[in-house]
């Protein structure tokens, strides 16, 4: 898809130019008011750019120079919003039927019975949507708009709105969803753990201004990605290949460039099967001796690559070297001085905490 | 002894006034609900005049506009053959002002209840705006639709000052409830009056127990 826009709205504007890649999964992040959810609007058509264009394949969905505008109603996108956006007079079976008789087109890929069964909403069918979970009605929500059989899905933060727990049974549905019916998706988040394990693509928005745009690893590991409640958490993903579990221990070991890790037991990755580890920098610290007598299992032997201090912060960030693979550490630059870190030189990572994306 | 035609009339009266004004009321009910126009007040401030009017100055000017002498007036005479003055024509027209606020005030507030969210969610489901008034938008406010055509029914009945400017009392032709007490209470004649008058009581006071039962949440401005 190729974005260029310029809109302006009250005392925010927004100014953008951008090709989000037409397969996998766009996210949009950045923190609040930087524009993400105008920018899914502007492509869905709810709101009007000032100029530019919206071109997604041959068609022309806005171009502010021949004045050529395509109503919301005849863009090929699925909506998901951020609130509640099922309709409360139908259940859950009309408000998919709703979608899917107004269909522009069909798809054998994509039927009213395989939604159904993919997002597992059978039991839910004659539900009236107030009597629904926060997370059931987004899964519903989702359904209706792939039965529009689209050629975009734009989620808008999808799971926020979710506790922590509906997030996590809603989570494994919306990635399943996104992965077999294929549809390429712009998905507005601030969790780095949805953008980790949903997203191909990451383009940061910052005052309504592309901060920068590049595959999910570089960006996470690049940037100082702010969430919207401000916080910052740069991350590294990196590829790791269960060798082993330990159903005594309760452990999984994972190999990674010739060295092991161990997480909570996941019985369920079979042996030799790859996985995406995501590891925040603030869980790093470094250390120039192999420590022993300590708590932390995860040591890494790693050589630093670079360091990144910028005066008047506390904290700067150390990219470490593990073969092919990049970890970044944040340290305080106290520590990093005390320590007399430099590049090249070979030392111990020690990593408190691992998530894992499948 | 209970007089038929008084009654039958203003039946008939606020039949015609609720359905016209629910074809009218709606779209500038939507408009004003949707609008960021800066005329949006002024409209709301038009609409709301038949409030705080009283019905001898809002029957004045329509007996002024609707008579043969006015544009408006003219123009029916030579269409139909028939004044607006002092026709149950004229009645409605008349009626559908006076009652404008009752319809769309309640609409209104019934579609800004709604809000923008079902509109939105069912345009990227691929329904026009049309399609997406009628079968999401209608539906959900189906609360407002009943409160505003009850009291647009009920405040129709209730009409005295602009139906006896417009109308006059013609027995049989304008003569409808509230006229006919009045000239009975003229003629001293209690008793025909006391049906009546009882009779729209009970009636006025059934009809606005049916809406706030029906709707406790939404406080109709009646006035």
């Amino acid at each position: 898809m190729d974005l260029a826009l310029r809109h302006t709205k009250g005392d925010f504007d927004l100014d953008l130019s951008a090709e989000i890649s037409g397969s996998g999964v766009t996210a949009i992040m950045g923190p609040n008011g930087a524009g993400k959810s105008t920018l899914l609007r502007l492509i869905a058509g709810f709101e009007t750019p000032a100029q530019g264009h919206i071109r997604f394949g041959n068609a022309t969905w806005f171009d502010g120079e021949d004045g050529t505008y395509l109503k919301p109603w005849q863009r090929p996108v699925g909506m998901v919003f951020q609130g509640d956006s099922l309709f409360a007079h139908l259940d859950v079976a009309g408000n998919l039927a709703f979608a899917d008789t107004r269909a522009k087109r069909r798809d054998n890929a994509l039927t009213l019975s395989g939604v159904i069964e993919a997002l597992d909403l059978d039991p839910l069918l004659k539900q009236s949507p107030a009597t629904l979970s926060g997370g059931e009605r987004q899964r519903v929500a989702l359904g209706r708009a792939l039965l529009t059989r689209p050629d975009w899905l734009l989620l808008d933060e999808p799971l926020t709105a979710l506790d922590r727990d509906r997030r996590e049974n809603t989570l494994p549905y919306l990635r399943e969803a996104l992965r077999s019916f294929g549809i390429p998706a712009l998905l507005v988040s601030h969790s780095l753990d949805d953008v980790a394990e949903l997203a191909d693509e990451v383009l940061v928005l910052s005052n309504g201004r592309k901060q920068s745009h590049g595959p999910v690893d570089t960006i996470l590991a690049r940037y100082d990605v702010e969430t919207a409640d401000g916080r910052r958490g740069s991350s590294s993903l990196i590829s790791a290949r269960v060798i082993r579990h330990d159903t005594n221990r309760q452990l999984t070991h994972l190999e990674i460039d010739g060295q092991r890790l161990d997480m909570p037991l996941m019985d369920d990755v079979g042996v030799g099967e790859a996985l995406r580890l995501r590891i925040r920098a603030r869980d790093v610290a470094l250390a120039l001796k192999r420590p022993e007598g300590t708590s932390i299992r995860n040591i890494l032997a790693v050589t630093i690559a670079d360091i990144e201090t910028e005066n008047g912060l506390p904290f700067g960030h150390v990219v470490l070297r593990l073969g092919e693979t990049h970890i970044r550490a944040r340290l305080t630059r106290a520590s990093i001085q005390d320590l007399g870190l430099k590049p090249g030189q070979n030392v111990f990572a020690l990593i408190r905490s691992v998530s894992f994306d499948r | 002894m209970i007089e038929l035609a008084p009654i039958g009339l203003s039946l008939a009266l606020a039949g015609v006034t609720t359905l016209v004004l629910l074809l009218i009321g709606t779209p500038l009910a939507w408009w004003l609900s949707q609008t960021r126009s800066r005329f949006k007040p002024a409209i709301e401030a038009i609409t709301a005049l038949p409030l705080v009017l009283p019905p001898t100055v809002l029957g004045f000017y329509l007996l002024i506009a609707l008579s043969p002498n006015a544009a408006i007036g003219q123009f029916w005479l030579t269409l139909t053959g028939d004044t607006l003055t002092f026709s149950f024509t004229g009645l409605v027209v008349a009626s559908v002002i006076y009652s404008l606020p009752f319809m769309v005030q309640p609409l209104q507030a019934a579609f800004e209840r709604v809000g923008r969210m079902p509109m939105e969610a069912a345009a990227s489901l691929r329904a026009k705006p049309l399609d997406a008034f009628l079968t999401i938008v209608l539906p959900l406010s189906s609360r407002g639709f009943l409160v505003a055509s009850v009291l647009t029914f009920a405040h129709t009945i209730g009409e005295f000052g602009v139906v006896l400017m417009v109308g006059g009392n013609i027995p049989g032709r304008t003569q409808v409830i509230s006229i006919a007490v009045f000239e009975h209470v003229e003629s001293l004649e209690y008793a025909q009056a006391h049906i009546l008058a009882a009779g729209l009581l009970v009636f006025s006071f059934v009809t606005l127990l049916a809406v706030y039962t029906a709707n406790r949440r939404l406080a109709p401005h009646v006035g």
